[in-house]
């Protein structure tokens, strides 16, 4: 179980951990192009929550020393009910505790960069005041918006897919090829090269 | 008996020595044969006396070939072949029968001659082609199907003839019955209705004893658990059949082959296949060597021009005949030619026929042997016919790029997954796996279980998994995996170490007894190993756990947290399994480990706590102090 949990980049080269939760990704095609295109690079640790827990039973221990290892804290996701999928709410609950992640003796995160992944099925329209869903991206992202803050993160530009189960291959491998260029861009220039 | 072991020496020693050159220089195992039995023939070394004896054996094998062939095939496939057996086999027997005599009759025999020799020269070996074909790699496929097809047929043809060949006599009749084993019947005295009557008898016998008779037979053997007598129940079967047939006047190789694929169907079938597979090589050699020690190489050596003229003229004509009719039935160029190439021999009936056709009248005996030399010649040409036709084959194919596509086999399709043992433990994991949508072949050596499962009408074949030709004949060979969950620790490391010498690419998943037989397991080459108490112990310590008040949430946690510790040290210690005390040593550390874990866990999710990972009580603390500065100020 561990082994996928395990990282590829050492403490000294400090990267991005890209973290994607997706319960079924042998049916989503936009989220299984995102994550092929970008852990691919250099300097970019993979985890996949669902397949390394599918028990939910999170490894603390594991998970903290990984975070604590990246500059750069990737959180990729489908966007379910407005929120994330229920084991990235899980590992955020278990993992990101009060006296690691935020409190008073709570650094372990801070100065880092938290940066969001998310794919919707709804078009960009509907993420409007006058849109069926009423509210903005960026107001759905509260949440891990302020979470950051509180950690001491700094917030990057969320990167959206709107509309990701009706877009045919080719807007998709384009989606992927902005994704990859994005993530890239995160990485320290010493590991970039 | 001491002559029978010489014998014995003679045949194996011939086989041992010319067989493996034979291979070596590319020839192909049946002309091994051939020239070893040319060579300890009485016409050369002669180290064999009085082949006819020899020979009745030997013709057992054939018989064995076609029971063999017929476990290969479910009736329903026999009824798609029928296009290739009625229509592609008769006119096959009809077209080669008519232009054989036609030519008979050009070089001046008399027409009822001519047509005599035409029936019986129409006959193809059914050995030979198979044996060809299945070293080629060609039998699986359409031209397998075409040449299977065609030689069915023969085989039934072979009993009108055996009426229609006396009625062509021409000298005085010596005596009819002459034929040996085919034309010889017990019933042959009775009138036809009775004749008829009681061939009918016999095939439905021989399908109704398959169906009800064989399978409580072979259950109730099973159960004796006794590997030789399941052997001898089989080599019985086959004997009876073809005693049975012969008594009627039928083939014995037809009858062969159909209690074969009465017992395609049964769950004996894939046992069966392995056991009396190492018969049908052994007899077949026999018969190619007796054939090869029956070529009369004195009357070769006295008319070799006209031997020469007759083998090729028969060879010739036999290959373009049943050329054009593969054509006619839409065969690609290619395949036509291999089939034909494949059918251009004479058969072993031709002997029986002749020797019948003698004693009938029908044919003279100068002729007889002439004509025994000449199918016996063109039976030791046939391996040679297909190295050319391959030849040819390669030159066509480096002009037109025209690749055969090959549609299946006779088999139900390759598993995906091979279960070794389905009780208690395996029949829960296949489960899991049926129910998801994944095709196994298993394979358990409990009979009373086989039983249980059929009436669920699960596919189940009765063997020794262990056994490596057991594995193949399942399709080890083409499985993606192979799942080893035996209720015996022996034979489970056994089985996975011979599976992972002989398929290096299947996954092997095998059920451990405990921790020492788990790492025996991996280190013998499985892929992954489950120790078989394991899990369902954790689920019981969790039922407890709720049971003295923990809620299910947390119980459950506890017994995950417990796994992953259990399978971490399990990993651990892996590399220390062989060195016993460095083995020892560190599991007594892990046995602390363990300790201190559990101390952990005790002090962490002590019942009445907030419980675990989601424990609030820093934060809390911190929460009420600042509560407090925020009232002081």
């Amino acid at each position: 179980m561990s082994d996928a949990s395990t990282g590829r980049v050492t403490p000294s080269t400090p990267g991005v951990l890209l973290v994607l939760a997706h319960p079924a990704l042998e049916r989503s095609r936009a989220n299984r192009a995102l994550a092929k295109a970008a852990k691919g690079l250099s300097g970019v640790t993979f985890k996949d929550l669902y397949e390394t827990y599918p028990d939910f039973v999170v490894d603390i221990e594991t998970e903290q020393a990984a975070l604590v290892k990246h500059d750069v804290i990737a959180l990729q996701f489908p966007l379910y009910w407005y929120s994330t999928p229920a084991l990235m709410k899980e590992w955020l609950d278990l993992v990101w505790l009060h006296g690691f992640a935020y409190g008073e003796d709570g650094e372990a995160l801070k100065g880092k960069r938290l940066f969001v992944a998310c794919t919707t099925g709804a078009s960009a329209k509907a993420y409007h005041m006058h849109g069926y869903n009423r509210f903005s991206m960026d107001e759905f992202l509260r949440p891990l918006e302020q979470t950051a803050h509180l950690c001491g993160m700094e917030w990057e530009t969320p990167f959206v897919v709107h509309g990701a189960s009706v877009k045919d291959d080719a807007a998709l491998k384009a989606e992927a090829e902005r994704y990859k260029a994005r993530v890239a861009s995160l990485l320290p220039k010493s590991v970039e090269a | 008996m001491e002559n029978f072991l010489t014998q014995t020496l003679v045949y194996l020693g011939a086989a041992v020595i010319s067989v493996p050159i034979a291979k070596r220089l590319g020839l192909g195992s049946v002309l091994g044969y051939l020239i070893a039995g040319v060579i300890i023939g009485p016409f050369a070394l002669g180290l064999v006396g009085e082949q006819a004896d020899v020979m009745k054996f030997a013709e057992f094998g054939v018989v064995i070939l076609l029971f063999l062939i017929g476990l290969e095939v479910q009736p329903s496939m026999l009824w798609d072949m029928r296009k290739a057996i009625f229509g592609l086999g008769g006119a096959q027997v009809l077209g080669t029968a008519s232009a054989i005599a036609l030519a008979s009759l050009a070089l001046g025999l008399p027409w009822q001659t001519a047509m005599a020799v035409g029936l019986v020269l129409a006959m193809s070996s059914t050995a030979i082609v198979l044996q060809t074909l299945d070293e080629k790699g060609l039998r699986q496929g359409p031209v397998g199907r075409a040449a299977f097809g065609v030689l069915l047929l023969q085989d039934l043809a072979v009993i009108p003839m055996f009426a229609l060949l006396p009625l062509l006599a021409t000298g005085a009749v010596v005596h009819a019955e002459a034929g040996g084993g085919h034309g010889g019947s017990l019933v042959s005295h009775l009138p036809i209705w009775a004749q008829t009557l009681s061939v009918f008898a016999a095939v439905a016998g021989v399908i109704g004893g398959g169906r009800y008779l064989v399978r409580p037979l072979f259950r109730f053997i099973a159960k004796a658990r006794l590997r030789e007598i399941f052997v001898a129940a089989a080599l019985l079967i086959v004997v009876a059949v073809a005693s049975l047939m012969q008594v009627v006047g039928l083939s014995p190789a037809l009858g062969a082959f159909l209690a074969g694929v009465v017992l395609a169907e049964s769950e004996f079938r894939r046992e069966l296949e392995s056991d009396i597979e190492p018969f049908r090589g052994l007899l077949l050699g026999l018969f190619f060597i007796t054939v090869g020690a029956g070529v009369d190489l004195p009357l070769v050596a006295r008319q070799p021009l006209v031997l020469a003229g007759v083998v090729i003229g028969l060879m010739t004509l036999k290959f373009l005949v049943m050329f054009g009719i593969a054509r006619l039935f839409g065969a690609p160029k290619r395949g036509a030619m291999a089939v034909a190439t494949a059918l251009a021999q004479g058969g072993e009936f031709a002997f029986v026929l002749l020797s019948f056709t003698v004693g009938a009248g029908v044919i003279g005996a100068q002729l007889a042997a002439l004509l025994t030399a000449a199918v016996a010649v063109s039976m030791a040409l046939t391996p040679v016919a297909m190295i050319l036709y391959e030849r040819v084959a390669a030159l066509m194919d480096a002009a037109i790029p025209d690749v055969v596509p090959d549609t299946g086999d006779f088999d139900e399709g390759e598993p995906d997954i091979i279960i070794a043992g389905f009780g208690r433990f395996g029949q829960i994991t296949g489960r899991l796996l049926a129910a998801n949508g994944f095709k196994s072949t298993v394979l358990d050596s409990d009979i009373e279980q086989i039983e249980l499962l059929q009436r669920f009408g699960r596919r189940v074949h009765y063997g020794d998994a262990t056994r490596l030709d057991l594995l193949r004949a399942a399709g080890a060979e083409r499985a993606r995996m192979l799942i080893v969950a035996l209720d015996d620790r022996e034979k489970t490391v056994e089985l996975v170490e011979t599976a992972r010498k002989a398929f290096p690419d299947l996954v092997i998943l095998a059920r451990a007894w405990d921790r020492r037989h788990a790492y025996d397991l991996l280190s013998n080459g499985a892929d992954a190993v489950e120790r078989e108490t394991f899990e369902s112990a954790l689920a019981l310590g969790t039922t407890a756990l709720q049971k003295l008040g923990f809620r299910a949430h947390r119980a459950h946690r506890a017994s995950a947290f417990f796994r992953r510790h259990d399978r971490r040290v399990f990993e651990e210690l892996r590399p220390m399994w062989g060195q016993e005390e460095a083995y020892i040593l560190a599991s007594r550390d892990a046995a602390k480990t363990m300790d201190r874990l559990l101390d952990a866990d005790l002090h962490r999710m002590r019942p009445g706590d907030a419980g675990g990972a989601w424990d609030t009580a820093s934060l809390d603390e911190e929460l009420r102090e600042r509560a407090q500065q925020e009232g002081t100020s």
